[in-house]
This record gives C-alpha cells, sequence and structure tokens, in this order.
C-alpha cells in the first residue's frame, strides 16, 4: 500500500517536473522566435552589404559571407548620389549627426531653463506660462505641418540647421519631465542654499543640474534618437541635397534600388545600416538610463 | 512652484523667453494659420484667397476619397494598435517569466526602438521584395502572389506589418517596466492562491496592467495616425495615388504636392481635433490613476 501511493507520488513529481520545463521551453521558443523576427531584416542587411549586387539580385539573401563589404562600404560613404553630385553618405552622416544632437541638446537647455523658471520662482504669470507651454504637448508636429513649413520659408531658414532643428523644439516634452523631476527635489535643498546664501543661479548650475545628471543622460538619449530619426519635417525644409540627413535620404537612397538595371543593395543596404546604427547603438549601450527616462517621462 | 522659491524678478522671464518665443513663432502661429486658412479658398496661382466659410469641411466630409481614406485610417489604426499591444505583452510576460538570458532578450526585442519608420519602411520592401524576399517567398508558398506597391490590399497588408514591427518594442519596453513593478508579495500570494498560470495572468497580472495599458492605447493610436508617415511613404513607392495611405498622409500630399492649402488645413484642424479629444481622455486617465496610488 505504501509503496504504490509512494510510488504514484514519484509518478506525479516527475510529470510535474517535465511540464514545468515544458513550459519553460515553450516561454524560450517565444522569446527566440520574437528576437528572430526583430533580428532576421538586419541579418540580411548584413549579408547582402557584403554581397556583389549582381549576385543579391539574383539569388537574394544567402547565407555565405562575401568579399564586397569594403567596396560597398567605400561607395556608400564617398560616391555621390542624387542629381547634385554632392550627396554622399559621409555628407548625410553629418548632417545626421547635427539634427541629432543640436536637437537633443537645444531641447534640453531650453527645457530645463524653462522648467526652472516654473518650478523655482515666485512668479505672477506662471500659470500661464505653464499653460501656454503645456498645450504644445496636445498638438504633434504632422497637423500644423503647412503653416510651419510656410514660416520657416518667410523667415527664410529653408536649408539651414536652424530652420531644420528649431521648429522641432517647439513641444514642452522635455519641460515637462524637468518639471515633474524638478518638483520632486526635496524643499529642503533650496531652502539650504539660501540659508547658506547662493543665489538662483549658483544654486542651478551647483546643485540643481548635477542632481539632473542622469535624468539629463535619459533624456538626452530619447532626444538624439527622436531628433536623428525625424523623416517628414527634415523632407519639406531640406530641398538641398547637401542638407540631407540619412533618414531624410532614405527615398534616394531606395531609387538606387529601383532606378538601375541592377539594383545597388550592398549600397543601399549599407546606407540603410548607417542610419540605424548610431541610434541603435546608443539605445542599447545606456540600456538601463534610456528605458528610465521613456517609462517616467510619459507618465 | 516650490515654498522657498527665489523671488528675483528678471531672471525668471528671461529663463522663460526662449521657450515661449519658439512656441510663440513655431507652434501658435501655425496652429493659428492652419484655422484660419481652413475657411479660405487658395488661388492656385498664388493670388489671394477668398473666404468661404465652412466649404472646405463640407467637400471633405462628402469627398468619397476623403472618407475612403479615413476609413483606412480607423482600419490601420486600429490593427496596428492591437497587434503591436497584443505582441509586446507576450512577449513582456515571457522575458519577464525566464530567469536565464533575460537581458539579452529584453536587448534584443527592444532595439528596433531606435529605427526611423521610413528606414523601417525601407527595410519592408526587402522583406516583401518580389523575386526574393523572405516574407513574399513565404506567403507565395502559401499561394500568395505578393506584389507590394501594386495591389492594394497587399501594400495595405505590408504596411501594418513594418508599423506593428516598428512599434512592439516600444509596447514591449513599458509593459515589461509595469511587470517589474509588480511587487514581489502580490506575485507570491497569487501563486499560493492559484497554480494555473493563464488564470494567474487574466486575474491579477493583467488588471495590474491595465494603467500602463491604457496609456499606451493611446500612444499607439496616436503613432499609427501620425508617426507612421515615413512606413507609408516608403512602402507606397512614391506612388500613392492608388496606394492605401493614411489621413496625415492625405494632409502632406493635398496641401504639399497638390497645393489645395485651403482643404489640407481643414484635414489638418480635423486631426487637431482628433489629436485633442484623445489627450483629454489621456490626462483624466493619468488623473485618475494617480488618485490611485
Amino acid at each position: 500500500m505504501t509503496d504504490i501511493s509512494a510510488h504514484a507520488h514519484a509518478i506525479a513529481q516527475t510529470r510535474k517536473r517535465t511540464w514545468f520545463k515544458l513550459e519553460t521551453v515553450f516561454d524560450h521558443a517565444i522569446l527566440i522566435l520574437g528576437s528572430l523576427l526583430m533580428l532576421l531584416p538586419l541579418l540580411i542587411m548584413l549579408q547582402t552589404v557584403t554581397t556583389p549586387d549582381l549576385e543579391t539580385m539574383k539569388l537574394g539573401p544567402t547565407f555565405t559571407i562575401g568579399t564586397e563589404l569594403d567596396d560597398n562600404f567605400r561607395k556608400a560613404m564617398f560616391e555621390a548620389s542624387g542629381f547634385s553630385g554632392q550627396n554622399t553618405g559621409m555628407n548625410m552622416l553629418k548632417n545626421s549627426m547635427i539634427l541629432g544632437l543640436g536637437f537633443a541638446l537645444g531641447k534640453i537647455v531650453i527645457g530645463m531653463m524653462a522648467a526652472y523658471a516654473i518650478v523655482y520662482f515666485r512668479l505672477r504669470f506662471a500659470t500661464l506660462a505653464f499653460w501656454l507651454i503645456f498645450t504644445t504637448l496636445l498638438l504633434p508636429l504632422e497637423v500644423r505641418i503647412l503653416p510651419s513649413y510656410e514660416i520657416v520659408q518667410q523667415l527664410g531658414m529653408m536649408n539651414t540647421y536652424q530652420g531644420l532643428i528649431i521648429p522641432l523644439i517647439a513641444s514642452a516634452t522635455a519641460t515637462f519631465f524637468f518639471r515633474q523631476f524638478f518638483r520632486s527635489v526635496p524643499e529642503e535643498l533650496i531652502e539650504a542654499a539660501r540659508i547658506d546664501g547662493a543665489g538662483p543661479i549658483k544654486f542651478f548650475i551647483d546643485i540643481l543640474v548635477p542632481l539632473s545628471q542622469t535624468m539629463i543622460a535619459a533624456m538626452f538619449i530619447i532626444m538624439f534618437v527622436y531628433g536623428w530619426n525625424q523623416y517628414l519635417w527634415p523632407t519639406m525644409i531640406t530641398t538641398d541635397e547637401n542638407m540631407y540627413t540619412l533618414v531624410r535620404g532614405i527615398k534616394q537612397i531606395v531609387q538606387t534600388l529601383e532606378g538601375n538595371n541592377i539594383p545597388e543593395f550592398g549600397r543601399a543596404n549599407m546606407l540603410a545600416l548607417i542610419a540605424i546604427l548610431p541610434p541603435v547603438l546608443v539605445v542599447i549601450f545606456f540600456q538601463s538610463w534610456f528605458v528610465k527616462g521613456l517609462t517616467e517621462s510619459d507618465k | 512652484m516650490k515654498r522657498a522659491g527665489f523671488s528675483t524678478k528678471w531672471l525668471p522671464i528671461l529663463l522663460l523667453l526662449p521657450q515661449l518665443l519658439i512656441i510663440a513663432i513655431f507652434f501658435y502661429w501655425p496652429a493659428l494659420h492652419a484655422v484660419t486658412s481652413s475657411f479660405y479658398l487658395q488661388d492656385p496661382f498664388g493670388f489671394g484667397q477668398t473666404f468661404v466659410g465652412l466649404e472646405n469641411y463640407t467637400h471633405l466630409t462628402s469627398s468619397v476619397e476623403y472618407l475612403k481614406v479615413a476609413k483606412f485610417t480607423v482600419l490601420f489604426t486600429v490593427l496596428v494598435t492591437f497587434f503591436s499591444l497584443a505582441l509586446a505583452l507576450l512577449f513582456a510576460v515571457k522575458a519577464d517569466k525566464v530567469l536565464r538570458g533575460a537581458k539579452t532578450y529584453r536587448t534584443l526585442l527592444m532595439w528596433v526602438y531606435a529605427v526611423a519608420p521610413p528606414v523601417a519602411g525601407f527595410i519592408g520592401l526587402l522583406m516583401f521584395n518580389q523575386t526574393w524576399g523572405p516574407l513574399s517567398d513565404l506567403f507565395k508558398f502559401f499561394g500568395w502572389d505578393f506584389t507590394l506597391g501594386v495591389n492594394y490590399f497587399d501594400t495595405a497588408f505590408a504596411m501594418i506589418v513594418v508599423s506593428v514591427w516598428k512599434q512592439v518594442p516600444v509596447n514591449f519596453i513599458f509593459f515589461l517596466s509595469g511587470l517589474q513593478s509588480i511587487p514581489r508579495s502580490v506575485r507570491e500570494a497569487a501563486l499560493l492562491d492559484n497554480r494555473s498560470g493563464t488564470r494567474r495572468f487574466w486575474d491579477i497580472t493583467f488588471p495590474l496592467l491595465a494603467p500602463t495599458g491604457f496609456f499606451l492605447l493611446i500612444t499607439n493610436i496616436t503613432y499609427s495616425l501620425f508617426d507612421t508617415f515615413g512606413v507609408i511613404d516608403t512602402l507606397n513607392k512614391g506612388e500613392p495615388g492608388n496606394n492605401p495611405m493614411t489621413l496625415v498622409y492625405k494632409v502632406f500630399v493635398d496641401g504639399f504636392r497638390g497645393n489645395d492649402l485651403g482643404g489640407s488645413s481643414a484635414q489638418s484642424v480635423i486631426l487637431m481635433i482628433l489629436v485633442l479629444a484623445l489627450t483629454v481622455f489621456q490626462f483624466r486617465l493619468i488623473e485618475r490613476r494617480i488618485h490611485y496610488t
């Protein structure tokens, strides 16, 4: 009798264990499948940039790694495309960098200044300023795109970095983010600073900015990616090929696939890879800051 | 405002000035301009404008083409939102559960966040390449001859797939951080009460994730409406005429290519109202959430 029950118990135990394992295998299978779905296009692009275009055109992506990487890289980065004959990958990379960094920097500096004024000063029209600024969160650039374009045109800022960057800054995401953070900074800090005789500028630079370092880093990553990935606005503002960013130039890159007898897969995919890599690397390397900034800024 | 705030007069004004100046010139002025020019008919050759009242709006509501685009936009938004949220939730629940490789999975599932929508569209062109694209090959196996940019339905399908692919990572990040913020004690209590993992998910985890879910719902709708512009612009292969497009894309096509400023502005205003409604809804939800926690 006892023997049987012990036996049954053992069976139940093993069944439980294998069932448990099966579930774990299933979990991993789903995650691996998901990861592959995300990765597959990247792998195809990596393969085609090492392969001669003719081979890609005939066979499509394969599992062999070719020897054309240098050549495709040279073509993508230094050989001009487009009508003007000046638009190299190098040039587009430079413009993308300026847009990404300029946008992130501008947004953070202006946002921090405004948030500081709203949170730390007794200001009669503070509420009005607050509402004026935060209404901008309501309407994305896309719905006011044509009038914005007209203004930039009237101001003579077409095909300039200012025209590209400043109108994009006209939304208060960073200001809102820093306002939330400043409000969470303990009241005692400013009291202590005032007792010690620190003025508003000294308090801002010596205490608040160092305290916000992590927040600034998180915001910088998100804003850099956002600026780098802009498409519609640069499409309208930059008509001069010299001013194209990589993302703006993607249409032109597509044309090297459509127009030619042998589509230039190597070159096009290389350019697309270069458009993808900087923001992706930033997000991967600064993952924890990035996730923190993203999940906290939108609350 | 802080209780012990500074009372300097000129400094805060100076600090606020750049922000206010930029939003005045590049936000309020254009937004206002969009509203006013929606009541005017622009001369296509640039010779002035005539006041036409609501004509631009009535034109739109009676336009078959506009209604077709609006219908597609609704369908597109519903499908993209649903599949991006569902897939992301699935991956997040699994990534939260596994012990081994959790960090690697997290990285692999989130990096696409940083890919620009038009570049995602470019990737779609590769995946749906007519001669050897892996996805069109797959469909060919099932007897579906996929022609991107030619067939309306196929192009719409590709637009949805690419938009979902691009949006899953953001949702994944939010769901995962939502899951990780569920207290250990709650999880353990649930584990004691209920052996079935599926039941545990629907009874405990899912309701606790609801605030994140509601927030993401609004974000995803906004994404489908506005941020998919780049995806659509690359996947229609430069021929928006007979391919599907969303409302935002139509604003661009009519205003920028078709030079119909009045009609395009009226479309902008309709979208503004839509976004305003969504945002107000979202703010009210957030307010409610603050009361709970």
